[in-house]
């Protein structure tokens, strides 16, 4: 595919990582923030390609694994309902709740779907107006233009069957959030290239003002991830802390002013619990008063359900890089990829999975 | 996060007021919702995240970056010791 | 549940209720093998003769998808089983459970598509069963085949004859089956020219058996892909699996396609396709033998069995990294992230 193979060539990450080892004279600490990033660098190796003590931290910025766990029990107790057809993205079925994730009550007879787009959603909603049509509408900026749009098609078109359970998280109020920890270790932020996609860089130029870090937008393949610490690691060698973007192809300065002004008319801005992190001041979005009829959380009186994380769990320490994932007690005993307690452990990209897959290769078990 | 995938627009429409397209990724074809760009038009490259378009793929901007990461490391092999090639022997 | 996908699920299944179960029978150690067929001796009255015995239930959604349905499926996965065991298929049985309602010309299409495939393939279809239960308690039809073939005399096949050396050989570029169905699911349909790969591999395997290449142990890598195979072999055999990411055949619109739907070429399914660990010294006359064979164009050695780090399998990706290439959990899903 043009313009997504070229940014996998072989000689020129080379070029890239030639460069990166001439540049590092002593140990830095830097975050993806996005899972998409951690992604790339589990799958291709870079971590272990870049210069002994250059480390990763990977960041919070997956929302299958920081999707509050109350929110998935909210996402249970309606799909468990008679009448309900529940759609979700596929990366949202096998995140466990407290009891159980959306693919038990699909195997007990619920009508869950997964889909590609909210599109779809709303499309069956059209098709089944005798069924409650509800979407679960997880996910960073990136995603929320198309969730907004959604919403704002079922209002316009009147598909009264149609409504949303909104579980929206942002960028910047984590960035504040990690950098704020007292113990916060990172130097350096790669920041989410599609969520500047949409929002632009105004927001974490206060942010590189404020906490002296460099923050580069960045892309998703191999060859961008490489170029975003590339010169993040430049700007720490060289004593400075600016805003950059490593991914101008797809971020323009000012994001995209089209879906920018959708969102903000279908959401709101609200606090939310990270799962593994907890409460993050504004760190959401959720749907503003004028299309709270769609607001699948009050249509099926869902939000009293409250459910509080394992206190066995530490992600919280491991998303901040205080601790390597198999230094947390529980790692491999009561968590695991098949029952995760913590964010990290859910998501295959997440630290602790990646953990977990790589610790075979030190310690080989076989079955 | 965000899963974003370049594809070109092959086919543009409308329905029910708002702009639609097929958008190829490289021999597989998807609906794609042109709404967050109306400065998109047939064969131009867009980033789609989840069934929309998000943004406009800047095709000068990706060119330059790749020159970029290839003028990497060129200039210390250019400007390094021309002697050693030849062996240094004169 | 999770535990059809042929993943991690599966496994765990199999380990802790099917086996346990299911033991103390005379042939009990054929069971705990594990293979894609048992392989039976039929004692000395047979002249040492050996059969082979495989059965597979097929219950794809949708039934019918680009280039097949579920009973070309049906037919094909069930010598394949065969095929991979060493053994030359022989007969098949076809059982149906068929839910009320389910309409006749639909059932003649997939019943006639499974004639013509077991024709087309040489093997003979000698008995079946049909059930049919109330309306809501199936979906449609579902599709029951056994096989049985002969092994011929001196081939020895599994885990215990791979040696680290051993080399990769994978018959054709992979992911066309899985990608072909999730083109035509609910929620997920898109254009492509994609077809699954479905094919008896019966007689590729025939080609290199008469080729005398010493061939250490094979499958057909279908739920959960090449990644599902090549950790299922690494275990079984306590041996290292290395793979050089870039030397794994992949169609350029079937990785466009797990592209924009987020998943990993190696852990979609497969339907025709074999996996070979053959001796390192026969491994270029292996990819020879199959590369001639119509179902073997575009077969390629993906990398080689290694003494270290037994039980895990390792991709050396393109840019020159390492990553542990793990087991699917359980059936693929797209994702956003």
């Amino acid at each position: 595919m043009k313009y997504l193979d070229e940014f996998g060539d072989a000689d020129l990450a080379r070029r890239l990582l030639d460069d990166i080892h001439a540049t590092v004279t002593r140990p830095w600490a830097m975050m993806e923030v996005c899972g998409g990033q951690t992604h790339t660098i589990i799958r291709n190796g870079i971590d272990q390609l870049l210069p002994h003590g250059v480390e990763m931290i990977h960041g919070p910025g997956c929302p299958v694994c920081v999707t509050p766990l109350e929110m998935i029990d909210r996402a249970l107790a309606i799909a468990e309902l008679p009448g309900v057809t529940f759609c979700s993205f596929g990366d949202m079925i096998r995140v466990p709740g407290s009891s159980d994730d959306l693919f038990g009550v699909k195997s007990r007879g619920g009508d869950i779907r997964v889909v590609y787009s909210p599109l779809d959603a709303v499309q069956l909603a059209k098709e089944h107006p005798d069924r409650q049509v509800v979407f679960f509408g997880v996910g960073f900026e990136t995603t929320a233009p198309a969730n907004a749009m959604t919403v704002r098609l079922a209002k316009e078109q009147g598909i009264a069957n149609f409504s949303l359970l909104v579980s929206h998280v942002l960028v910047p109020p984590a960035i504040t959030a990690i950098m704020d920890s007292p113990t916060c270790r990172v130097q350096g932020f790669l920041a989410a290239g599609h969520v500047c996609t949409v929002m632009g860089l105004g927001e974490y130029e206060p942010l590189v003002e404020r906490y002296r870090v460099p923050i580069v937008a960045t892309g998703f393949e191999p060859l961008d991830v490489l170029e975003g610490i590339r010169r993040v690691l430049h700007q720490l060698e060289g004593g400075e802390a600016r805003l950059d973007n490593a991914y101008p192809r797809a971020v323009q300065p000012r994001g995209n002013p089209v879906a920018q002004a959708v969102v903000r008319e279908v959401f709101e801005p609200c606090d939310r619990q990270w799962r593994g992190i907890g409460m993050i001041p504004q760190s959401g979005w959720r749907l503003s008063p004028a299309y709270a009829a769609f607001d699948a959380e009050q249509r099926f009186e869902v939000s009293s359900i409250e459910t509080t994380e394992s206190p066995l769990c530490h992600a919280g320490e491991v998303l901040q890089g205080l601790i390597k994932p198999n230094q947390c007690p529980a790692f491999g005993r009561e968590c695991t990829p098949r029952s995760p307690l913590g964010a990290p452990m859910v998501s295959s990209e997440g630290a602790c999975a990646a953990y977990y897959a790589f610790r075979r290769l030190d310690d080989p078990v076989v079955a | 996060m965000c899963l974003g995938v370049p594809g070109r627009v092959e086919r543009v429409w409308e329905a029910a007021g708002i702009r639609m397209a097929e958008v190829d990724f490289g021999g597989v074809r998807k609906e794609v919702c042109l709404a967050y760009v109306p400065e998109v038009g047939v064969d131009e490259y867009v980033i789609v995240h989840v069934g929309f378009a998000i943004t406009k793929l800047d095709e000068a901007s990706a060119l330059e970056t790749l020159a970029l990461f290839r003028s990497i490391g060129t200039l210390e092999a250019e400007f390094a010791d021309p002697l050693a090639e030849s062996g240094g022997s004169p | 549940m999770g535990h059809g996908g042929g993943g991690r699920l599966s496994a765990e299944l199999i380990e802790h209720l099917f086996l346990p179960a299911f033991d103390g029978t005379a042939l009990s150690p054929v069971l705990r093998q594990l293979g894609d067929a048992a392989v039976l001796g039929l004692g000395d009255a047979a002249g040492g003769a050996r059969l082979a015995f495989t059965t597979d239930s097929y219950v794809v959604r949708p039934r019918f998808f680009p280039g097949g349905n579920v009973g070309d499926l049906a037919v094909h996965g069930t010598i394949n089983d065969l095929a991979v065991s060493g053994a030359v298929p022989l007969a098949l049985s076809v059982g149906l459970i068929l839910e009320e309602g389910m309409a006749l010309d639909e059932l003649g299409v997939i019943t006639e598509t499974m004639g013509r495939a077991a024709r087309e393939a040489g093997v003979s279809i000698v008995t079946g069963d049909t059930k049919v239960v109330d309306a809501g308690h199936g979906d449609g039809v579902y599709i029951n085949t056994a096989g049985i073939g002969l092994v011929p005399d001196g081939v020895d096949l599994g885990p215990h004859c791979v040696r680290p050396g051993d080399r990769i050989l994978v018959s054709g570029p992979i992911g066309a089956h899985g990608i072909a169905v999730l083109s035509v699911r609910d929620g997920l349909e898109f254009g492509s020219e994609i077809l699954t790969d479905s094919a008896p591999l019966h007689g590729l395997v025939g080609a290199l058996r008469e080729s005398g290449v010493a061939i250490s142990v094979m499958r057909d890598p279908t739920r959960g892909g090449l990644a599902a195979t090549l950790n299922e072999l690494a275990v079984a055999a306590r041996l290292g699996v290395e793979i050089v990411e870039r030397a794994v055949p992949v169609p350029d619109d079937v990785r466009a396609a797990c592209g924009f739907l987020g998943l990993d070429p190696m852990q979609v399914a497969n339907e025709g396709k074999l996996v070979a660990f053959v001796r390192a010294e026969d491994a270029e006359q292996a990819l020879e033998v199959v590369t001639a064979h119509p179902l073997g164009a575009g077969a390629a050695l993906i990398g080689e069995v290694v003494a270290a780090h037994p039980g895990v399998v390792v991709a050396r990706t393109g840019i020159g990294g390492h990553r542990v290439v793990d087991l699917p959990l359980a059936e693929q899903l797209p994702r956003i992230c």
